[in-house]
C-alpha cells in the first residue's frame, strides 16, 4: 500500500511542477512583452498589455464578449489538433515539424472536397484526415526504411504541400480575389454541424462541433498513450528503439503508424477550422500557415501532456486574438504577433524551469536531512565523550 | 613508518601522495561516504574495494573534484588542498580513467589526448610536438596505441590506453582507475596489470577501484575496503587472502566458487548449422559458418576475447540481426528467419548491454518487467494495459529476486543501480516461459555478492532442465559455471573443451588463435 501512495504522490508533485513551470513561462512572456510595449509607447503600454490579456473582454457588453469568445474557441480547435499531432509523435521520439504541412494538405483536401466535389462535411473531414495521413506516411516511410531525419523531410513536405494546395484550390477560388469561395454560398452541406452551440455564444455560427470534438480527441490521445497496450509499445519505441526491438516490437511499423496518426490529427485540425467557414484559403499565400508551428509551442507549454495541451492551446490562441485589438495607430500591426511569439518562445523553457524546480527541491530535502542528522548527532556525541 | 599503526597518526607525513581524512558525502536519502579515511603512499598501488553502491566511485569523485564533501579534508603531499573541479585536480597532478571513457568518438587518439591542453601557434594547432611526446610516453610505459586511429574504430583496450596516455600527457602522478578491468578481455587485463606495475615502478601513485579480488591480490600493495559508505579497514595485500577480503567487503562469507552437481544433459534444444552473420561495421562476416548445439540441462559457455563474433552470434540466435546463411533450430522448429517475438516463446535472453537492449530506462520498473509480455492476455484486455496485474506481477518478481529500488515497482528504472537493473532483467527472463536461456556477460560489472547470486540462478536453471548458453569474457566464470566450453576466435568456433579437463592457459591459447581443433557440432 505505502509503495503505491508514494508513487502517486510523486506523480502529483511532478504534475504540479509542470503547471507551475508553464505559469512561470506565461508570466515571464507577458512581462517581456510589456517591456517591449514600454519602449514603443510608455504611456499606453499598460493599457495595451491589458488589452491583449482581456481579448474578448474588451467588448463592454456580455453578449458581444461571448460571441468573440466563440471566435477564440473556433481557432483554438485547429491549434489543439496540431499540438496533439506534435505531442503524440514526440512521445514516440519523433519531432513532427511536418504537422504544418499535414495541416496544409488537410486544408486543401477538405476545401476541394467541399467546393470542388460538393461533398458533405463528414466526407470532407475524412478527406482532410486522409491527406494528412498520406503526408505523415511519406515522412514515416522515409524515416523507417531510409533513416531520413523526420525534421528535414517534414519541412520539405510543408512547402511541397503548400504549393500543391495553392494549385489545387485555384480551381475553386473567387473570380475577383485570391480567396477560395465561401462554403456557405457553394455547398452549405459541407459546413460542420453546429449542434446548437451558436446559441451559447450569442449566435456565433462558427462555433461548431469542432470545439468539443478537439477536446474529446485530446482526451483520447491521452488515453491511448497512457492506458493502452498500443501506447505502451509506442512510448517504449520512443524511449529506446533498441530495447523495443529486443522486446519483439516492430520499430519500423511503429514509426510509420505514429507519423500517420500525427498526420491524421493535423489534417483533421485543418478541417475543423476551414469547414466552419471562419476563414477562406488564399491561393497566393507563400508561407506555410503558422498553425502547425504554434502547435509545437502549445505542446511544450502544455507540459507534453495532451490534457495540459488543451489549456495551453487555448491560452496561446487567447493572446493571439487579444493582440488584434491593439490600437494599430500606435503599435505596428505585427506587435501582437511579436508578443505572442515571445511567450511562445518562452514556452520552450517549460522543461528547463521544471528541471530547476526539481533540483531546488532536491537540495532542500538534502538540507533538511543534514539538519536532522546534526540534531541526532549532537546528543550522540555528548554520550560518546563521557 | 610503513606500519598500520602509523597510518592512524594525523601528522601530515609527506609519505602520502594523497590523504583523504574523514570524508563524509551525503546525497538526498543516503550517506555515500561516512567518515572515510584513505591514505595513498607515494609509488604504491592502492586498491579500493567495495560492492556496487559502497561509495567507491563517490569517494573518487570527491578526490577528482566532481563532488564537494560535507566534511573532511584532502591533503596532497602533506599540504591541505581544496579541489573544486576536475581542473583543480588536474593542476594537482591527479588524473582519472573513468569507467565509462570520456573520449570524443570521432576524434583520433592524438586529438583526444591533447584535447584541452593543445599547443597552438598563432591559433593553429601544433600536433607534431604532441605526437612526439605521446609516442615517447607510449614507448616508456608500454602503452601501444596508434595516434592517428579514430576512437570509434579502435578496441576498448586501446581506448583505455588512450585515457591513460591522457593522464600521463598532463604529467599527472596520482592516477585513479575506476573499475578499469570491467570492460576488458583477459589478455587486455593482463596487459593493463603490467602497465600499472610499470607506472608504479616509475613513481606514479595509483588508486585502483575494483571489486575483483584476484586482480587486487595480483597487483595491489594495500587495499582499503568500503561497505555501505563506511570504511571497514585498510590491509596489506600480502597479509590477507581473497576469502578475508570478500568477507570484509560483503560482511559475510561468500562462496567464490559456484557449487554444482554434474550435468545430466537431455534432448538437444538449440542446434545451429553453418550460421553466418554479417558484420555491421566491416565487409567481412562477423560469424563464419558456426555449428554447435546446446542440450537441455547443460550450460554451454562461449569463451573468447571480445570482438570475435560472440555479440553477432547472439544477435543471430535471438533475431536482433538477420542471419545471412545457415539454419538455427530451436525445440525442433526452424527459427532462422522467425521474428523476435516468435523466438521469445522458447527463448529468454539476458542481453550483453542491459541499458541499450534490456531495459527502457525511462519506464517504471513494473513496465520493464513485462517488456516482452505486455501484449499477453495476462497483462492486456481489449487493447488496454491491465495496470493492476502488471503491478502485482512486478511486485512478485521484485520480492522473489530481491530487486532493490527507491520506490518499488513504480521506480523509474534509470535511477536504479546497475546491479539491481541486471537483477530485474534476470527476474524477467527467468520467470518467462523458456527452454533456452541465452545469457551474455550476465555478471559484467557486478560485485561478488551479485555474481554469486547470478551463478546460483544459472545453475538452478540448468538443474530445472533449461538449456543455457552463456557468453562470457571472464575465464574464471567460464571455468566455474560451464559444463562445456566452446572457444570462439575470429568468428569461428576453434575448440571444444570439458572444463574439468582443461585450464585457463590452454583456453587462452585457443582464444588468442595460437591453436585450433576441428570441432564437430
Amino acid at each position: 500500500m505505502s509503495r503505491k501512495s508514494k508513487g502517486s504522490n510523486e506523480k502529483l508533485v511532478n504534475g504540479l511542477r509542470s503547471v507551475a513551470a508553464s505559469l512561470i513561462c506565461i508570466l515571464a512572456g507577458l512581462l517581456i512583452g510589456f517591456i517591449v510595449l514600454l519602449f514603443i509607447d510608455s504611456k499606453g503600454a499598460f493599457q495595451a498589455i491589458l488589452t491583449i490579456i482581456k481579448n474578448f473582454f474588451n467588448y463592454p457588453s456580455g453578449p458581444a464578449a461571448l460571441k468573440y469568445f466563440g471566435n477564440t474557441l473556433v481557432k483554438t480547435a485547429p491549434l489543439l489538433m496540431c499540438a496533439l499531432s506534435i505531442n503524440f509523435c514526440y512521445k514516440v521520439g519523433l519531432f513532427n515539424i511536418g504537422a504544418a504541412g499535414q495541416y496544409v494538405v488537410g486544408a486543401g483536401a477538405c476545401l476541394y472536397g467541399a467546393l470542388g466535389l460538393g461533398l458533405p462535411w463528414y466526407l470532407c473531414l475524412l478527406m482532410a484526415m486522409l491527406a494528412g495521413a498520406i503526408w505523415g506516411l511519406i515522412v514515416g516511410v522515409l524515416k523507417a526504411y531510409f533513416n531520413v531525419n523526420e525534421v528535414i523531410s517534414g519541412i520539405m513536405l510543408n512547402w511541397i504541400g503548400l504549393y500543391l494546395v495553392n494549385i489545387l484550390l485555384k480551381t475553386v477560388k473567387e473570380e475577383t480575389s485570391p480567396y477560395t469561395k465561401t462554403i456557405k454560398s457553394v455547398n452549405p452541406s459541407a459546413l460542420l454541424p453546429t449542434a446548437g452551440l451558436p446559441s451559447l455564444f450569442t449566435n456565433n455560427r462558427y462555433v461548431t462541433i469542432a470545439v468539443p470534438l478537439s477536446i474529446i480527441i485530446a482526451i483520447l490521445v491521452w488515453v491511448i498513450l497512457e492506458k493502452t497496450t498500443f501506447g505502451y509499445e509506442l512510448k517504449a519505441t520512443g524511449y529506446n528503439r533498441d530495447a523495443a526491438k529486443y522486446a519483439g516490437m516492430n520499430g519500423n511499423r511503429n514509426i510509420i503508424v505514429t507519423l500517420v496518426i500525427g498526420g491524421v490529427l493535423a489534417g483533421m485540425g485543418a478541417a475543423l477550422l476551414y469547414l466552419t467557414g471562419f476563414e477562406q484559403w488564399s491561393v497566393t499565400q507563400s508561407s506555410v500557415p503558422q498553425m502547425g508551428f504554434n502547435g509545437i509551442a502549445a505542446t511544450f507549454l502544455g507540459g507534453l501532456n495532451p490534457i495540459g495541451t488543451i489549456f495551453a492551446s487555448y491560452f496561446i490562441q487567447h493572446i493571439t486574438s487579444g493582440g488584434s485589438y491593439l490600437d494599430k495607430a500606435i503599435y505596428p500591426s505585427q506587435i501582437s504577433d511579436l508578443i505572442s511569439s515571445i511567450i511562445i518562445y518562452l514556452c520552450g523553457f517549460v522543461l528547463f524551469f521544471k528541471q530547476v524546480m526539481a533540483k531546488r527541491s532536491a537540495a532542500r530535502s538534502e538540507k533538511a536531512l543534514l539538519k536532522q542528522k546534526d540534531e541526532e548527532k549532537e546528543p550522540e556525541k555528548g554520550g560518546a565523550d563521557k | 613508518m610503513g606500519s598500520n599503526a602509523a597510518d592512524k597518526a594525523a601528522s601530515p607525513a609527506s609519505q602520502y601522495a594523497v590523504e583523504m581524512r574523514h570524508i563524509t558525502k551525503r546525497f538526498p536519502g543516503i550517506i555515500a561516504n561516512d567518515d572515510v579515511t584513505l591514505q595513498l603512499k607515494q609509488g604504491e598501488i592502492h586498491a579500493l574495494l567495495g560492492e556496487n553502491g559502497a561509495g567507491k566511485s563517490t569517494l573518487m569523485s570527491v578526490l577528482f573534484g566532481m563532488y564537494q564533501p560535507e566534511e573532511g579534508e584532502i591533503y596532497r603531499n602533506g599540504r591541505k588542498v581544496s579541489i573544486n573541479s576536475p581542473n583543480d585536480a588536474n593542476d594537482l597532478g591527479i588524473g582519472m580513467v573513468h569507467q565509462h571513457f570520456k573520449l570524443v568518438q570521432c576524434f583520433t587518439v592524438l586529438e583526444n589526448i591533447i584535447l584541452g591542453v593543445e599547443t597552438t601557434r598563432h591559433g593553429i594547432l601544433q600536433k607534431d610536438e604532441a605526437r612526439k611526446k605521446v609516442l615517447a610516453l607510449s614507448e616508456q610505459y608500454g602503452l601501444k596505441v596508434d595516434p592517428d586511429a579514430v576512437i570509434s574504430d579502435i578496441t576498448v583496450g586501446m581506448q583505455q590506453r588512450t585515457e591513460i596516455l591522457k593522464m600521463l600527457y598532463r604529467d599527472n602522478d596520482v592516477l585513479i582507475f575506476d573499475e578499469p578491468t570491467a570492460v576488458l578481455t583477459p589478455q587486455e587485463i593482463e596487459e593493463l596489470m603490467q602497465i600499472m606495475k610499470n607506472l608504479a615502478k616509475e613513481g606514479k601513485s595509483i588508486l585502483f577501484i575494483s571489486h575483483k579480488l584476484n586482480e587486487i591480490m595480483e597487483i595491489a600493495d594495500r587495499c582499503t575496503v568500503l561497505r555501505r559508505g563506511k570504511c571497514i579497514g585498510t590491509v596489506n595485500v600480502k597479509d590477507t587472502n581473497e576469502q578475508e577480503l570478500s568477507r570484509m567487503m560483503v560482511g559475510r562469507d561468500v562462496q567464490l566458487v559456484a557449487q554444482k552437481k554434474d550435468a545430466t544433459p537431455g534432448d538437444t534444444v538449440l542446434s545451429v548449422e553453418n550460421m553466418t552473420v554479417p558484420s555491421r561495421h566491416h565487409k567481412i562476416d562477423a560469424v563464419k559458418g558456426v555449428s554447435f548445439h546446446v542440450r537441455a540441462g547443460e550450460i554451454v559457455c562461449i569463451a573468447g576475447i571480445d570482438g570475435n563474433g560472440q555479440t553477432e552470434l547472439v544477435y543471430g540466435l535471438t533475431g536482433l540481426e538477420p542471419v545471412s546463411s545457415g539454419t538455427v533450430t530451436l525445440c525442433g522448429q526452424d527459427i532462422t528467419h522467425a521474428s523476435i517475438r516468435q523466438r521469445s516463446q522458447y527463448l529468454s535472453h539476458i542481453p550483453e548491454d542491459r541499458q541499450k537492449h534490456g531495459l527502457v530506462l525511462d519506464y517504471p520498473l513494473d513496465y520493464n518487467m513485462v517488456l516482452e509480455r505486455y501484449w499477453q492476455k495476462e497483462f492486456t484486455k481489449g487493447g488496454f494495459l491491465r495496470r493492476a496485474a502488471i503491478r502485482s506481477y512486478a511486485n512478485q518478481l521484485i520480492d522473489k529476486f530481491d530487486v532493490r529500488s527507491g520506490q518499488g515497482a513504480a521506480t523509474i528504472t534509470r535511477s536504479m543501480s546497475g546491479g539491481n537493473q541486471q537483477k530485474a532483467i534476470l527476474a524477467r527472463e527467468l520467470d518467462k516461459d523458456h527452454k533456452l536461456l541465452v545469457a551474455v556477460q550476465p555478471t559484467r560489472g557486478l560485485d561478488v555478492g551479485a555474481i554469486e547470486f547470478i551463478h546460483k540462478e544459472l545453475i538452478a536453471e540448468r538443474d530445472k532442465g533449461t538449456a543455457v548458453l552463456l557468453v562470457s569474457l571472464e575465464l574464471e566464470e567460464v571455468m566455474n559455471v560451464s559444463d562445456r566450453i566452446l572457444v570462439m576466435y575470429e568468428g569461428q568456433i576453434v575448440g571444444q573443451f570439458d572444463p574439468k579437463k582443461t585450464d585457463p592457459e590452454e583456453l587462452g591459447l585457443y582464444m588468442a588463435g595460437a591453436r585450433r581443433q576441428e570441432v564437430k557440432a
